[in-house]
């Protein structure tokens, strides 16, 4: 069940990731994309990390697609999408370059189950019983307000810094 | 489902560095950004499964400064498009007006 799941969320989500890069609307692309990120939030509860799943659907699907939604109605870009996608060798360029990063991703995941360093690590069984005993949440909150409490800090004060840099940025002159 | 996983991500990302070259409308190339760090996440979840819960705190911290990237970088686009009235990145060649 699970798997036919994972393959059914892997089909919407490339088919997803195809329109974005495909559609000439801004508009369709940017609800294509809602439908790709939906879907990698479906593989995320496949993967059992439930609270990822619920903020890329709160955060990354709401929030920030209605940020870009809101950028290109405010802009009136609906209808101006003449030449759009590159040609000649752009065009070219855009395969060779994807080609070859897609040749060097092809060759990392043989037999990645199976790599000794798996024997190191507590693999699906022991992060099963992580989270029975401390809860979705819980498994994640504990080492991030601990080991990783300097770096959530460091987040929070880039939020700030990103939200007066983005209103002085905007900001019509007067 | 971990070898899946990473082929899915690795097809995600691939795709979103076809749109990044591939598209004049620098809205979409922030589109195809955001689509390159959510295949990135994917990769994150699935090795956490396997390598403990750090892949999950880390794909958290991607998720924040995707939104601070987002915020400031459609801040540029809408001061760039007041100044050209485009959003065309043909149109964008100097650092200065």
């Amino acid at each position: 069940m699970a798997d036919i799941l994972f393959f059914v969320f892997a089909g919407t989500a490339v088919g997803g990731a195809l329109g974005v890069v495909l559609q000439k609307n801004p508009v369709g692309s940017l609800l294509f994309m809602v439908g790709t990120l939906a879907s990698v939030a479906g593989i995320f509860v496949l993967m059992e990390a439930h609270f990822l799943a619920a903020i890329q659907v709160m955060v990354y699907a709401g929030a920030i697609m209605v940020l870009f939604l809101f950028v290109i109605m405010l802009l009136n870009l609906g209808h101006d999408y003449k030449d759009d996608l590159k040609s000649g060798v752009g065009l070219f360029l855009a395969f060779a370059v994807t080609g070859a990063i897609g040749g060097l991703l092809a060759r990392q995941f043989r037999g990645a189950e199976e790599s000794p360093i798996m024997a190191h690590f507590p693999g699906p069984e022991g992060m099963d019983q992580l989270l029975a005993e401390q809860g979705a949440i819980g498994a994640i909150a504990l080492p991030l307000f601990t080991d990783y409490v300097v770096a959530f800090e460091l987040t929070g004060i880039l939020l700030l810094v990103a939200l007066v840099g983005a209103i002085v940025i905007a900001k019509r002159r007067v | 489902m971990l070898a899946e996983a990473l082929v899915l991500s690795a097809i995600l990302f691939v795709i979103g560095t076809f749109g990044v070259l591939i598209r004049r409308n620098a809205i979409i190339m922030f589109l195809c950004v955001e689509l390159q760090l959510n295949a990135v996440n994917l990769s994150f979840v699935a090795l956490s499964r396997y390598l403990g819960i750090e892949g999950q705190i880390f794909v958290f911290f991607v998720m924040t400064v995707a939104a601070a990237e987002a915020a400031v970088g459609l801040a540029i686009i809408i001061s760039i498009f007041r100044h050209y009235e485009t959003v065309n990145v043909d149109n964008f060649n100097l650092l200065k007006w």
